[in-house]
């Protein structure tokens, strides 16, 4: 091994401390070296969206950011979305509308779109059709994801509204 | 109520919405990272593969010594070149991109530092990487064992074809192709291979489709026992068929597992999955139809050549692109004479292996612009020359001698043409026409052949003969259900279907069943997922087995309610005594047969169950309406609207079907509009990231309307037809007919894929060319 | 697809990112939003050996609008343009562009100097700056200097910020209030990088144009101001005939170069197509009342 550093950040809001390569992306040290394998490596040039993540609260390429980068930061994965049994308003409408088929891009479009509402909760059909064109998936053709992510929303915002 | 038909969400999601999915790559904790050298060039004589001081390096020199065989994939056929495919190129590369050596180091970074230090010294040959380059006079062969470059060539011609041609009151020819693709899934290909020392067996997870297959395939190559080897998919990022195939890669990575005795990982990077896992397309197509006054079809007289690359996949050959070009090439269509000639090609790119439609795109483009194009040429609607011509009684047999099961070919279509309301399409066309704005409608009317069992493939002479499907089916003392399958389902949403299958067989909840499927220690010898086969086939088995299962649970339950068994109902969870009040319940049932088997006479302890399925075959069909907006200047297409009438038979799970369509539908779009390999006269691949290779996004697939239709077949003991394949197959045609409707204005049409803006503006730039020429 | 190995630094001010630059000479790299670097590190086509990491270099984050300038800091992110960072014209003109740069994730990390810096010939910010004449605040050993954008943009891919440089601001002159503008690109798939792409600003008075700016991108080796149908524009009646006669002359004044996405020859007729399309948008913007 070449060189390491150390880098500290808090991933899914547990404290990370970790020795590694400053040339290790984020999306590999969120994988490999802390075990959360639900983020997904598709393309490692910032198309394909499968490993996003919030870094920041910001929707963001893992791929494309080493970890290094990532000291003093908030990293949430998939894994925190849903509370134990409990799914997200985005998993839940991705599970009713068949949003998924082989899963593989999932995690990717359930972080952009997480991402992406907290900024915007009161994204239009059209700005969210635009969003989701950040993002690859291979199997479904878009459309159920599309519906999905726009159900979410309306949910989320009803919840909102409640509280 | 049923569980059959119902849409029910999938049992497979939670987990993967979660990011709880285990997919190959998440499996590689602890594994050392194998990485591939592979060729810069396309071809050549290797002079020398330099080795760095350090490292672990293995070549072909390292396979030999070990007794490594190569990969062969054969067809027992006069015309089929056997050329075997070495899992590390020995004296000589045939594509760029072939792997040469293989390096390991414990992490992916220092693999790639290592393989960097290796250096190939290749004597380099000019590349053949067209198919007109490869046909020409004097082509340079490709490999010496097939001289003229032609690997597999389908041959026939019934006698009527040339009187046909003579009789006909029309004749269109045309000249189609179809660009290089890849499948491109989502997940690249990648293994670990984990070796036992406690055993001295490796275990493979592999992103595949074929699992049982990939074992006999590696046994083989490796020679060594199928028992020391056991191969797991776990959950696959999508296939779409480039995860058929036994790739080189997978033989060199658990023969390094059994080398080191380690735990070692190749996990594909996606430039190696455009340069070297299989490609996809890439066919010429010349098609003459022969049409009597009244535009009907009377003969087609076809050149298919598809380019299969370097080498033949194993196990299902370079034969399946162009026999199944040779064989289905008439489609829905009834006419008598028929004449073909089809060849398989060998280039100097990476080898052809199936993907998703494999032939079918380019052969219904092919007759639905013989069709377009009568229409036009003999004045008649387009829809009132296909009304004359399909096929409306059955069963019907097609001049290349396949029986078609029922369908509703002609139904389909009427009910897309109704739907689309093309009366009311044409008027707002010559309302934007007046605009200047071009509109067009394109409309695509196929077959696609599913569910075909050994009979099918056994037609095609391979010496590997897949599919049957064999199931266990299996009741635990606790009531719980355990389906084995050899189908390897990989985002199909398969094991949910078959739970609500089994679901009304054994009247307990989905929930309570669980299929397991991929890994040859625990399912039954199988062929996998592909062809759109697994519901018609393992959904059969499962039907078979679970229907076995549940007479012996009725039986038992007759012995406990003390009645007759024909008098049990299995429902939600219960053994009911119709018109009594006795009940048990199922999990009592299952119990007693375990534990209380003495009690039942005649008959074995437990509840396991095993069938198989090995079918003839059926056909689906569906008829797409696509409508475009075609903007002349920039060349960009819109598709404004999609409506597919698809009937694939019983809808086990209307929303996974639905889910199957619109996928399809958007690959479809992908193939007419967006994508394509590139390579330069070198055979360098000059597409080899996303950003140049381009499947479409969110925003440039429309959403997809989608009617149904079910005619009930007896050829499928589940009622199903496959339906997996469909949307890729049509698509094409229908979005190439609708630009081309689009492009009428201008007098020209557009007959290859995918139909970039570039390709576009240089028919519409040749077209103003010639209409200024036509005026001086 | 894993990059070779490098050592990592994270200055926090200008001068040290310097002093780092000037210690890694040629071998050094500066990283800002890394959406165009790591790709390429990826690959293996760019191998530094030092990384300098601008994140923490708060002195150049940000935008500052002092009336008839905008200085944007080298580091603000694509996506502060979600939203228009300034009132006016040029506010409303960025917020039009960013949404054709990338995608969503990919702006929320890139950055506008790091655009400038990299200098694709397809780069919507490089276009920007240099039809609407930014000065680029470049700093190094000696000091500081400013560059105009028709000495900053050297080639495809190459700029004046020397090796031992770091680009720190760039001043953008704003529109006055009562000036239109519009963009238009066109690109294979949403989000790609354009196979051409204009922008247009134009000021009517009394019918006829007053004054314009216009530049075409992603058909020469970098954005390309067109100073000469500027004038042919101006003075001429605000229509959409004006608009197309002087179109009409694009073709003749870029040399794209073909590549896998478009041949030469379509993207010169595609230039024209988006510059009148830009116009025109512009113009109706005109139209709009503020
Ligand atoms: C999928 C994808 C699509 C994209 N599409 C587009 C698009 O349509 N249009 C577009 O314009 N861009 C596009 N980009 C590129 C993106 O906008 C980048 O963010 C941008 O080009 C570079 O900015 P950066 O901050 O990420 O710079 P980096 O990648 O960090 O750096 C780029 C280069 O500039 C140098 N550099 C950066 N900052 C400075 C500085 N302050 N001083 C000196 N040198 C510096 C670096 O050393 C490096 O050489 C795309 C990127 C991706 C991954
Ligand atoms: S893996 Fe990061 S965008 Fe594809
Ligand atoms: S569900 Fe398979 S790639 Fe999206």
């Amino acid at each position: 091994m070449t060189e390491t550093t150390t880098v500290t950040f808090t991933l899914n809001g547990e404290e990370r401390s970790l020795t590694l390569e400053p040339r290790q992306n984020l999306a590999d040290t969120i994988r490999d070296t802390c075990g959360l394998t639900g983020t997904h490596v598709g393309c490692e040039h910032g198309v394909c969206g499968a490993c996003t993540v919030l870094m920041d609260g910001k929707a963001v390429r893992s791929c494309l950011t080493f970890a290094v980068q990532a000291q003093g930061a908030e990293i949430e994965t998939v894994e925190s979305l849903a509370d134990g049994d409990t799914l997200h308003p985005l998993q839940q409408a991705f599970w009713e509308l068949h949003g998924l088929q082989c899963g593989f891009c999932t995690p990717g479009f359930l972080m952009l779109a997480a991402g992406a509402l907290r900024e915007n909760p009161d994204m239009s059909d059209d700005e969210m059709r635009d969003l989701l064109s950040s993002n690859l998936c291979r199997c479904t053709g878009y459309q159920n994801i599309v519906k999905a992510a726009r159900q979410a929303a309306e949910v989320m915002r009803g919840e909102r509204a409640e509280a | 109520m049923t569980w059959v038909g119902r849409t029910l969400p999938r049992l497979e999601d939670p987990t993967l919405l979660k990011g709880g999915g285990r997919f190959t790559a998440d499996l590689k904790a602890g594994a050392w990272a194998v990485k591939f050298v592979r060729s810069p060039e396309a071809a050549g004589t290797i002079v020398e593969v330099e080795r760095p001081d350090e490292g672990i390096v293995f070549t072909a020199e390292d396979l030999d010594a070990a007794g490594v065989g190569s990969i062969q994939a054969v067809l027992d056929r006069p015309d089929y070149r056997r050329v075997p495919h070495p899992v590390l190129a020995r004296d000589r590369v045939v594509f760029a991109g072939q792997a040469v050596a293989l390096v390991v180091a414990p992490t992916e970074a220092e693999a790639e530092d290592l393989a960097e230090q290796v250096f190939v010294d290749i004597d380099t040959e000019d590349a053949v990487t067209s198919i007109e380059a490869a046909l020409a006079e004097g082509a340079r062969d490709v490999h010496p064992e097939a001289p003229g470059n032609v690997m597999v060539e389908g041959v026939m011609r019934t006698p009527g074809v040339d009187a046909a041609f003579d009789a006909a009151a029309c004749v269109v020819e045309l000249d189609l192709s179809s660009a290089r693709q890849s499948a491109m899934p989502m997940e690249t290909r990648g293994g670990v291979a984990d070796y036992d020392p406690a055993t001295g067996r490796v275990t493979l997870y592999a992103s595949v489709q074929m699992p049982h297959m990939l074992r006999t395939g590696l046994a083989d190559v490796l020679g060594i026992d199928e028992g020391d080897l056991r191969v797991v998919a776990p959950d696959v990022g999508g296939g779409f068929g480039q995860k058929m195939s036994l790739f080189p890669e997978y033989v060199a990575l658990v023969w390094t597992a059994f080398r080191l005795r380690r735990k070692v990982a190749w996990i594909e990077d996606r430039r190696e999955n455009f340069l070297s896992a299989s490609h996809a397309r890439d066919q010429q197509f010349t098609v003459r139809g022969a049409f009597d006054a009244e535009g009907r079809l009377l003969a087609v007289d076809a050149d298919l050549r598809s380019n299969v690359g370097a080498f033949s996949c194993y196990p299902v050959t370079c034969g399946v692109e162009p026999l199944m070009a040779f064989a289905e090439l008439p489609g829905p269509y009834d006419f008598a004479e028929y004449g073909v000639r089809s060849r398989g090609v060998t280039t100097n790119l990476s080898m052809m292996a199936p993907y998703r439609g494999v032939a079918r795109p380019m052969l219904t483009l092919s007759m639905e612009q013989l069709m377009d194009a009568a229409a036009e040429k003999l004045d008649l609607d387009p829809v009132e020359i296909r009304r004359r011509n399909l096929i409306t009684s059955f069963p019907h047999t097609s001049p290349t001698g396949l029986v078609y099961d029922e369908a509703s070919y002609l139904e389909a279509m009427e009910a897309a043409v109704t739907s689309a309301d093309i009366p009311g399409f044409r008027e707002r066309q010559a309302a934007a026409l007046a605009e200047g704005r071009y509109l067009g409608l394109g409309l695509s009317v196929f077959s696609e052949r599913t569910g075909y069992g050994t009979p099918a493939f056994a037609a095609r002479k391979m010496q590997i003969v897949p599919g049957y499907e064999t199931v266990d089916c299996e009741m635990g003392p606790s009531g719980q259900v355990t389906l084995r399958i050899g189908a390897s389902p990989h985002g199909q949403g398969l094991k949910t279907a078959l739970a609500q299958l089994l679901a009304d067989q054994l009247g307990v909840a989905p929930e309570r069943i669980r299929v397991i499927s991929g890994d040859t220690d625990a399912s039954p010898y199988g062929w996998g997922t592909f062809a759109s086969r697994s519901m018609v086939i393992s959904g059969g088995a499962s039907k078979i087995a679970s229907g076995q299962l549940a007479d012996k649970l009725r039986a038992i339950a007759g012995v406990l309610l003390e009645v007759d068994p024909s008098g049990v109902e299995l429902k939600d969870g219960l053994a009911l005594a119709t018109g009594t009040n006795k009940s048990l319940s199922i999990a009592e049932v299952a119990r007693a047969a375990h534990h209380q088997s003495h009690r039942f006479e005649g008959m074995a302890p437990g509840l396991k169950e095993q069938a198989f399925y090995d079918p003839s075959g059926t056909f689906s069909n569906a008829a797409h309406v696509c409508e475009v907006e075609l903007d002349p200047e920039t060349c960009g297409v819109r598709i404004t609207r999609f409506l597919v009438v698809e009937d694939a038979g019983r809808l086990i799970n209307p929303m996974i079907v639905d889910g199957q369509i619109a996928g399809g539908v958007a690959q479809g779009i992908a193939t007419a509009l967006y994508e394509e390999l590139v390579f330069d006269e070198f055979g360098t691949m000059l597409t080899t990231s996303l950003a140049d290779y381009l499947p479409p996004t969110a925003a440039e697939i429309p959403d997809i309307e989608i009617i149904h239709m079910e005619t009930i077949s007896p050829q499928t003991v589940t009622e199903a037809k496959g339906v997996g394949e469909g949307g890729t197959i049509g698509a094409p045609a229908a979005v190439l007919s609708a630009l081309n409707d689009a492009l009428r204005p201008f007098g020209t049409r557009i007959t290859s894929m995918p139909a970039t803006p570039d390709r576009i503006a240089a028919a519409l730039r040749a077209a103003r060319t010639a209409a200024a020429e036509a005026e001086a | 697809m894993k990059p070779a190995a490098f050592s990592y630094h994270r200055p926090e001010t200008i001068s040290d990112a310097l002093a780092l630059l000037a210690e890694h000479g040629d071998v050094g790299k500066i990283i800002a939003g890394g959406q165009s670097l790591v790709p390429s590190m990826n690959f293996r086509l760019a191998r530094p050996e030092t990384l300098i990491d601008m994140n923490a270099i708060a002195e150049i984050a940000g935008i500052e609008d002092r009336g008839d300038t905008l200085v944007i800091g080298a580091m603000t992110r694509h996506a502060a343009f979600h939203t228009p960072v300034c009132d006016g014209p040029t506010g409303a003109m960025l917020t039009r562009v960013v949404g054709n740069i990338a995608h969503y994730p990919i702006r929320q990390r890139g950055t506008f100097g790091g655009s400038l810096c990299h200098a694709d010939p397809a780069s919507e910010w490089c276009l920007v700056a240099a039809t609407f004449d930014a000065a680029m605040e470049i700093h190094g050993q000696d000091g500081m200097r400013e560059v105009g954008a028709a000495d900053f943009f050297k080639g495809t891919f190459t700029t004046a910020v020397g090796g031992d440089e770091l680009l720190a601001r760039i001043h953008l002159p704003k529109l006055p209030e009562g000036w239109g503008t519009g963009f238009y690109e066109f690109s294979r798939r949403r989000g790609d990088f354009a196979l051409a792409m204009a922008v247009a600003a134009l000021k009517v008075e009394g019918g006829k144009i007053a004054d314009a700016r216009l530049g075409v991108g992603a058909v020469a080796a970098h954005g390309l101001r067109l100073e000469t149908l500027e004038q042919a524009l101006t003075g001429q009646p605000a229509t959409e005939e004006t608009i197309a006669e002087v179109a009409a002359q694009v073709p003749g004044l870029v040399k794209p170069s073909g590549d896998i996405h478009g041949s030469a020859e379509y993207r010169r007729d595609l230039a024209q197509a988006v510059v009148r399309r830009a116009l025109n948008a512009a113009l109706a913007d005109c139209a709009v009342p503020a």
